[in-house]
C-alpha cells in the first residue's frame, strides 16, 4: 500500500496558532462534558447516592467489562435546548456502546437525577436513536431503567407522533423479532408506559426495595379505586419475581443487578464474525495530536484532507482511487484497526467529475462489501452556467443515489463545513449513516454564514436598487451581522448535537479510536447486498 | 564404582544423590509411592519402580519391597538418603544378608547409636564428654525426678529413641516435672512406640554444633569440621552454617578429635555426624550421633570442596577415604536455609497445597538449590514439607549472610504458606549477622522475627491492582486473538471514554478488611488511589505494568521499577516482593449481594400441601441453610431452609396444617451486613 507522506510543518507559526485554537475548542468540549456528566446536579446526585443507589454512569461502569471502552453517544443532547428548563443534561438518558462479557451492546441508562429521569422530547429522540443504532448494527440492548415516564407538560412532543414514546416498544418488539436481545434492569420506577420497557424485554432484572413496575402508581390507584398500597407492594421486586412474573431476576442492590445482567449477556450465545478481510493493525505514522495544528482555525482556509487520513488509518497507508481525476474529492482504500475501509473525503468544492468519481467509488465499496467513511468538509457543489449546462446536477444526483443506496456500513465525520448538497452527497444525517460525528471546529448549515449573509444582502441590495434606495456599507454590515450570528450559533456543533443532528462531538485526537469503535460495532451486523436506484446518465 | 545404585528415598535428597551418580556415570534406580508417580526424583532417575501407597509405611519404609526392586533392577547398592530407612539397622542387615551394599554404616553401628542411652554409655567409655544426666534403665517416675533434682533444673527430658524434637520437654522446675514426663512419654510412645526417657542438664545458652565424620573400611577416619545448626524452631534446624561462628582452631581440633573418637568407638563406616551442645564457656557435650548423611551436609561440601555423596559411594565400595585429615581444610563460609511449606504465624504448622509458583535464584557456583519439587507439584500431607534447601558460599561469614539474604529474596513461591519471609528475617537479624546464635535464637527474637502481619502497604496494594489490570488486559488480548474479531478496539482495556477521564474501583480483602483501590486510567498507565496506613489514608501512585515471559509483574510505581511475583488462584492473591510476601483476596462487591440472593424475608409454600414439621421457634436466630419447616406435597417432602442468616420473625402454620400454594409459611428477617 502507498504511504501518505505528510508535509505538515509542526514548527510553523500557522501550525502553532491552529493548534492553540483547537486546544481551546477541545478544552471547552471536555469542560462542558464534565458539566454534563454531573447530571441533575449535586443535590439530586447526593440524594440518589444516599438511597444506596449507583449513579447511572457508575452503573454503566460496573456493567461493562473492566477497562473496556464506552462509546458514548450524543453527550450534548439537550444542551441549552429548552428555553424554560435550560439544559437537560445528556438529554436525561445516557446511551452508548460498550462491551459486556465480550459482547458489544447498546446501553440506554436513564438518569433519574435529571428531572426525575422523565422523558423530554430530546430524551425520546435520543432513546430512539440508540435503538436505531442497535438495530442497524445488530447490538443487544440493555436498558438501565429508572424513569418517571413521559414529561407531562410536554406530552404533545413526547406522546402522539410516530417517533415518540410508543416507538420505543415498537422497536423493542421488532428488534427482539430480529434476534437482537432486549434486556432491562429495573433500578427504579417504571410507571405507565415505562412499565413496558422491562415488560417488552427478553429478560428483566429488578432491584428489591428500589425497582417498581406498574401501569398506574399508588396515587393513581388510590384516585381510581380507593385502594391504598405502597409502591413496593404494588410493583416491587417481590411482586414481579414471585407473583406476577413480569421480571425474571431478583437483585439485592444495583451492583448485584448489574452482575446478574452480565450473566444474562454471557448466555446470549452470539458470535461476532466480521465478514471482511482483516489485517494486522498498525498505528498511523503520525501523531493524531498534529491534527490540531493542521486544521486551519479559519474555516475558509482549505487544508489537505490526506493529512487527516494519514493520522487516522493503519500505518498511514492509503491507496487512492482516481487520484488524478476529480481531485476535489479524495477516494481510496485504507484500514482502520485492521478492518478495510473505503474513504470518501472532501478536498475542495464538488465538481461533476468529483461527484461521478465519488459515485463510482461508493459502487466499488458496495460491490466489495467494504465499509465507507465520509470525511465532510464541503461548502457544496460548484455553481455557474458552465457547470449547470455541464449537468452538475445529474452528476451530484449520481453520487447522492450511490451514497443513499449503499448498504455497507457508512460512517460520517464532519471535519470542517457541512453545507448544502455537499452534506447530502457526503452521507449527512438524512442518509442514515451508522454513526455521525463532528469535530468541535465543524459547522453545519444549509450554506455557510458568509454565503448566506451575502446571498441575502445581494437580494436585499437588488430590491433596494430597484426601488432606487440607497444602502450604505454600514447598513449592509448591520444587516449581515445577525445573519452571521445566527448561522454561527445554529451551525455550531453544540447546537447541532443538542438536537441530535449527529451522534456526538469528538476530540480530533480521538478520531481513530471513535471511528474504529464505530466501524467495529457496525460489523456486528452482516453486510447486506446493495441494489442501486436509477442513475441519471 | 558401582554400575547402578538404588536410591531408597524421595524428594531433594534422592535428587541430590542421583546428581552425583550421574556425574560419576553410575546408573540410578528410583522407587516411588503412589503420590510420587510424577515426582522429580522419578523423572531424574534412569529407571523407577512403584513400591506402594502414599503413606511412608506403605512405600518408602517397605524394606523388602525395596530390596526386591534392587534385585530386579540389578542395582548393587542402596543409598538410603536421610530419614525413612537410613538409620534402620534391620534394613542395613538385610541388605548385607542378600549381598546388597547398604551405603551407610554397618548395622551394629546404627544399633549402637540408635538408643540414646546406650550411645552415651559407649561415649562415656570413649572419653567423649557428655551432658550431665541420667541414662539409666530404671524408668520409675521417682527415679527420674530424683535424677532431675541431682542434675539441677532446668533439665531436658528426651525420648531415648527420639529425634526431631518429638518426646522432648524442657522442665524449668520440679513442680512441672511429672506433667512434662507424662506428656513426653505419650509423645514418644506415639512417635517411636517406646516411652523410654533420658534426663539431661539443660544448657541456657547452648549452641548446636555438630561435626561431620567419615570413616572407611580400612580403619581410616577423618572429620570434615563442624557445622553450627543452632537456629532451630521446635527443635528442628532451620538455618545451618559452616564453620561455626567464633570457632577457634583449638576448639575445632578438640571437637573434631572427640567426634573421630566417637566414630571409632563404634566401628563406624561412612558418613556420620556427631552432635554436640556447645556451652558459652567452650565446653561441649555429646548429644547424639546420626549415622547417615545429614540434611545440612551441603554446607560442609561448600567449605571443603568435597562431594560427600561421592565419598559415601567410594567408601561403600570398599575404597579408601579420598583425603586424609591433613589434606582437608576450611575455605570460606557456607550457609543453608531450609525452605518449608509451613505457616510461621501459626507456630510453624506444616502447610500443604500446590506450588502454583516456584522460582529459585539462578544456580551458580556460590548458590546451590537442592530441591525435589517443581512448579505445579503438590506438597502433600504424606511427607516432610521441605520444599528446598538454599545453600550459599561466601569468602567469609558476612559475605555468606549477604548472599543468603539476596538468594532468599529471589525465592518466589505461591500457592501455599512458606517460611521464606521468616528465613529472610532471621538472615537479616542483627544478632544473626553478628553470629550471636544459640538454639533459643528464634524463641528469644520471636517478636522481631515474627512481627504481627501488618496491613498491606500502599505499594503492595498498588501491585495487586496492577496485577488485576494487567491480567485483565492479557485475558482480553488472548480472548480477542482467539476470536473472529482479533484486532477490535473494543478489546482494549485502557478504560477509554469519549471526551472524559475514566476510573474503576477494585476491591481487595486485606487482613479481613475491605479496601478499595481507585484506578484512574491515564494514557501511559494508571493513577492509583491507594489506601495506606492504619487509618488507610489515600496515597496517589502513578503506576504502569506488564507481564514478562516468566509471568512476573514488571511494575513501575511512582517511578520505581519493581519486579514482583503476583500469583493468583481463584480470588487469592500472593504478592511476593524481594524478601516479603503478602496475601490478599480480590473482592467483587456484587458478590456480597449475591450471597444474600433469595434472602428476601418471605418464605412461601411452593405448592399446596401439608406442614409436617416445624423445626424452629419464633424469634429464633438461625444460620443460612438451617431447616425451618417441612412441607409434604404430592407425596414428597419439601424442606424450607433459611435463605440467609437471620431471625424467624413469625411462624404462620403448625404441623398438620394444610397450606395453599404461595401461602407465606414464615416471616424471616435477614441479618443485613
Amino acid at each position: 500500500m502507498s504511504v501518505i507522506k505528510s508535509s505538515v510543518n509542526t514548527r510553523s507559526d500557522d501550525f502553532k496558532v491552529n493548534a492553540g485554537s483547537m486546544e481551546a475548542l477541545v478544552a471547552d468540549l471536555r469542560e462542558k462534558v464534565a458539566q454534563i456528566k454531573l447530571g441533575g446536579g449535586a443535590r439530586y446526585r447526593d440524594r440518589h447516592i444516599e438511597r444506596g443507589k449507583l449513579l447511572p454512569r457508575d452503573r454503566i461502569r460496573q456493567l461493562l467489562d473492566v477497562g473496556s471502552p464506552f462509546l458514548e453517544l450524543s453527550q450534548f443532547a439537550g444542551w441549552e435546548l429548552y428555553e424554560d428548563d435550560g439544559t437537560v443534561a445528556a438529554g436525561g438518558v445516557i446511551t452508548g456502546i460498550g462491551r459486556i462479557a465480550g459482547q458489544e451492546c447498546m446501553i440506554v441508562a436513564n438518569d433519574p437525577t435529571v428531572k426525575g429521569g422523565s422523558y423530554y422530547p430530546i430524551t425520546v429522540k435520543k432513546h430512539l436513536r440508540a435503538q436505531e443504532i442497535a438495530w442497524a448494527n445488530n447490538l443487544p440492548c440493555v436498558y438501565l431503567v429508572e424513569s418517571g415516564g413521559a414529561n407531562l407538560p410536554r406530552q404533545e412532543d413526547v406522546f402522539p407522533d410516530r417517533d415518540h414514546f410508543g416507538r420505543i416498544f415498537f422497536n423493542q418488539a421488532n428488534m427482539s423479532a430480529d434476534g437482537i436481545p432486549q434486556i432491562s434492569v429495573v433500578h427504579g420506577s417504571c410507571t405507565a408506559g415505562g412499565a413496558y420497557v422491562p415488560a417488552m424485554s427478553d429478560e428483566a432484572i429488578i432491584v428489591r426495595n428500589q425497582g417498581t413496575i406498574f401501569l398506574g402508581g399508588p396515587p393513581l390507584v388510590k384516585a381510581a379505586t380507593g385502594e391504598e398500597v405502597t409502591a413496593e407492594d404494588l410493583g416491587g421486586a417481590d411482586v414481579h419475581c414471585r407473583t406476577s412474573g413480569v421480571t425474571d431476576h431478583y437483585a439485592m442492590d444495583d451492583a448485584h443487578a448489574l452482575a446478574l445482567t452480565r450473566r444474562v449477556v454471557s448466555n446470549l450465545n452470539r458470535v461476532k464474525a466480521p465478514n471482511v478481510a482483516m489485517r494486522d493493525p498498525r498505528d498511523p505514522l503520525y501523531d493524531a495530536r498534529e491534527i490540531y495544528g493542521l486544521v486551519p482555525n479559519d474555516p475558509k482556509k482549505p487544508f489537505d484532507v490526506r493529512e487527516v487520513i494519514a493520522r487516522i488509518v493503519d500505518g498511514s497507508e492509503f491507496d487512492e482511487f482516481k487520484q488524478l481525476y476529480g481531485t476535489t474529492l479524495v477516494c481510496g482504500f485504507a484500514h482502520l484497526y485492521g478492518y478495510p475501509v473505503g474513504i470518501v473525503a472532501n478536498n475542495g468544492i464538488l465538481f461533476a467529475e468529483s461527484a461521478v468519481k465519488g459515485a463510482h467509488f461508493v459502487e466499488l465499496c458496495s460491490q466489495r462489501g467494504i465499509p465507507l467513511l465520509f470525511l465532510q468538509n464541503i461548502t457544496g457543489f460548484m455553481v455557474g452556467s458552465k457547470y449547470e449546462s455541464g449537468g452538475i446536477a445529474k452528476a451530484g444526483a449520481k453520487m447522492v443515489t450511490a451514497v443513499a443506496c449503499a448498504k455497507v456500513p457508512r460512517l460520517t465525520l464532519i471535519v470542517g463545513g457541512s453545507h448544502g448538497a455537499g452534506n447530502y452527497s457526503m452521507c449527512g444525517r438524512g442518509y442514515s449513516p451508522r454513526f455521525m460525528w463532528m469535530w468541535p471546529n465543524a459547522r453545519i448549515s444549509v450554506m455557510g454564514g458568509e454565503q448566506a449573509a451575502s446571498v441575502m444582502s445581494t437580494i436585499t441590495r437588488d430590491a433596494k436598487d430597484a426601488k432606487g434606495e440607497k444602502w450604505s456599507a454600514e447598513e449592509e454590515a448591520a444587516f449581515r451581522q445577525p445573519i452571521l450570528d445566527r448561522y454561527e450559533r445554529e451551525g455550531h456543533p453544540y447546537y447541532a448535537s443538542a438536537r441530535l443532528w449527529d451522534d456526538g462531538i469528538i476530540d480530533p485526537a480521538d478520531t481513530r479510536m471513535v471511528l474504529g469503535l464505530g466501524l467495529s460495532a457496525s460489523l456486528n451486523a452482516p453486510i447486506e447486498k446493495t441494489t442501486f436506484g436509477v442513475f441519471r446518465m | 564404582m558401582f554400575d547402578k545404585v538404588l536410591i531408597a528415598n524421595r524428594g531433594e535428597i534422592a535428587c541430590r544423590v542421583i546428581r552425583t551418580c550421574k556425574r560419576l556415570g553410575v546408573r540410578t534406580v528410583a522407587v516411588y509411592s503412589e503420590a510420587d508417580a510424577d515426582a522429580m526424583h522419578v523423572a531424574m532417575a534412569d529407571e523407577a519402580y512403584h513400591i506402594g501407597g502414599a503413606a511412608a509405611a506403605d512405600s518408602y519404609l517397605r524394606g523388602n519391597a525395596i530390596i526386591e526392586v534392587a534385585e530386579q533392577s540389578g542395582a548393587l547398592a542402596i543409598h538410603p538418603g536421610y530419614g525413612f530407612l537410613s538409620e534402620n539397622a534391620g534394613f542395613a542387615r538385610t541388605c548385607a544378608d542378600v549381598g546388597l551394599i547398604f551405603v551407610g554404616p554397618p548395622a551394629k553401628a546404627i544399633e549402637a547409636m540408635g538408643s540414646k542411652s546406650a550411645a552415651k554409655a559407649i561415649m562415656e567409655a570413649a572419653k567423649v564428654p557428655l551432658v550431665p544426666g541420667y541414662h539409666g534403665e530404671d524408668q520409675d517416675d521417682a527415679i527420674l525426678a530424683e535424677a532431675a533434682e541431682r542434675i539441677g533444673y532446668p533439665v531436658l527430658l528426651k525420648a531415648s529413641a527420639g529425634g526431631g524434637g518429638k518426646g522432648m520437654r524442657v522442665v524449668e522446675r520440679a513442680s512441672a516435672f511429672a506433667d512434662a514426663l507424662a506428656s513426653a512419654r505419650r509423645e514418644s510412645k506415639a512417635a517411636f512406640g517406646d516411652s523410654h526417657m533420658l534426663v539431661e542438664k539443660y544448657l541456657t545458652r547452648p549452641r548446636h554444633v555438630e561435626v561431620q565424620v567419615f570413616a572407611d573400611t580400612h580403619g581410616g577416619c577423618v572429620h570434615l569440621f563442624e557445622r553450627d545448626c543452632s537456629i532451630q524452631r521446635r527443635h528442628q534446624k532451620v538455618i545451618e552454617e559452616a564453620p561455626a561462628p567464633g570457632m577457634t582452631p583449638e576448639l575445632r581440633r578438640k571437637m573434631g578429635e572427640a567426634a573421630v573418637n566417637a566414630a571409632k568407638a563404634i566401628g563406624y563406616v561412612g558418613a556420620g555426624t556427631v552432635e554436640f551442645l556447645l556451652d558459652e564457656d567452650g565446653s561441649f557435650y555429646f548429644m547424639e550421633m546420626n549415622t547417615r548423611l545429614q540434611v545440612e551436609h551441603p554446607v560442609t561440601e561448600m567449605i571443603t570442596g568435597q562431594d560427600l555423596v561421592e565419598w559415601q559411594l567410594r567408601v561403600a565400595e570398599g575404597g579408601h577415604l579420598p583425603l586424609s585429615q591433613d589434606e582437608l581444610g576450611v575455605d570460606g563460609h557456607s550457609m543453608e536455609a531450609r525452605i518449608y511449606a509451613e505457616d510461621p504465624d501459626r507456630n510453624f504448622l506444616p502447610a500443604t497445597g500446590t506450588l502454583r509458583r516456584l522460582r529459585f535464584p539462578v544456580e551458580e557456583p556460590h548458590v546451590r538449590v537442592e530441591t525435589g519439587v517443581r512448579e505445579g507439584d503438590e506438597v502433600s500431607i504424606y511427607y516432610d514439607p521441605m520444599i528446598a534447601k538454599l545453600v550459599v558460599w561466601g569468602e567469609d561469614r558476612n559475605a555468606a549472610v549477604r548472599l543468603l539474604r539476596q538468594a532468599l529474596g529471589e525465592v518466589k513461591i505461591a500457592g501455599l504458606s512458606t517460611n521464606v519471609d521468616f528465613l529472610a528475617s532471621v538472615a537479616g537479624h542483627p544478632a544473626f549477622m553478628e553470629g550471636d546464635v544459640t538454639t533459643r535464637f528464634i524463641e528469644q527474637h520471636q517478636a522481631e522475627l515474627l512481627p504481627e502481619k501488618g496491613k498491606a502497604s500502599a505499594r503492595v496494594l498498588a501491585l495487586a491492582a496492577l496485577h488485576v489490570l494487567v491480567k485483565r488486559g492479557d485475558e482480553a488480548r488472548q480472548a480477542a486473538a482467539a476470536s473472529a474479531d482479533p484486532h477490535s478496539p473494543w478489546a482494549q482495556t485502557d478504560g477509554w471514554r469519549l471526551n472524559d477521564d475514566n476510573h474503576h474501583e477494585l476491591y481487595f480483602i486485606d487482613d479481613g478488611e475491605e479496601v478499595c483501590v481507585t484506578v484512574h486510567y491515564r494514557g501511559d498507565g494508571y493513577l492509583l488511589e491507594v489506601p495506606q496506613g492504619e487509618g488507610r489514608a489515600a496515597a496517589e501512585l502513578r503506576a504502569a505494568g506488564e507481564t514478562d515471559h516468566n509471568g512476573d509483574l514488571l511494575a513501575d510505581v511512582d517511578g520505581v521499577r519493581i519486579k514482583a511475583v503476583v500469583s493468583q488462584h481463584a480470588d487469592e492473591l500472593t504478592i511476593i516482593l524481594h524478601g516479603s510476601s503478602h496475601r490478599l483476596a480480590v473482592f467483587d462487591p456484587a458478590m456480597r449481594a449475591a450471597g444474600q440472593e433469595a434472602g428476601t424475608g418471605r418464605l412461601t409454600a411452593p405448592m399446596p400441601g401439608k406442614v409436617v414439621a416445624v423445626m424452629v421457634k419464633e424469634g429464633q436466630k438461625v444460620e443460612q441453610g438451617v431447616q425451618l419447616l417441612v412441607l409434604e406435597a404430592m407425596k414428597m417432602e419439601h424442606t424450607i431452609t433459611a435463605p440467609a442468616d437471620g431471625t424467624v420473625a413469625a411462624i404462620h402454620f403448625a404441623a398438620g396444617d394444610q397450606v395453599d400454594d404461595g401461602a407465606e409459611l414464615l416471616s424471616f428477617e435477614v441479618v443485613e451486613e
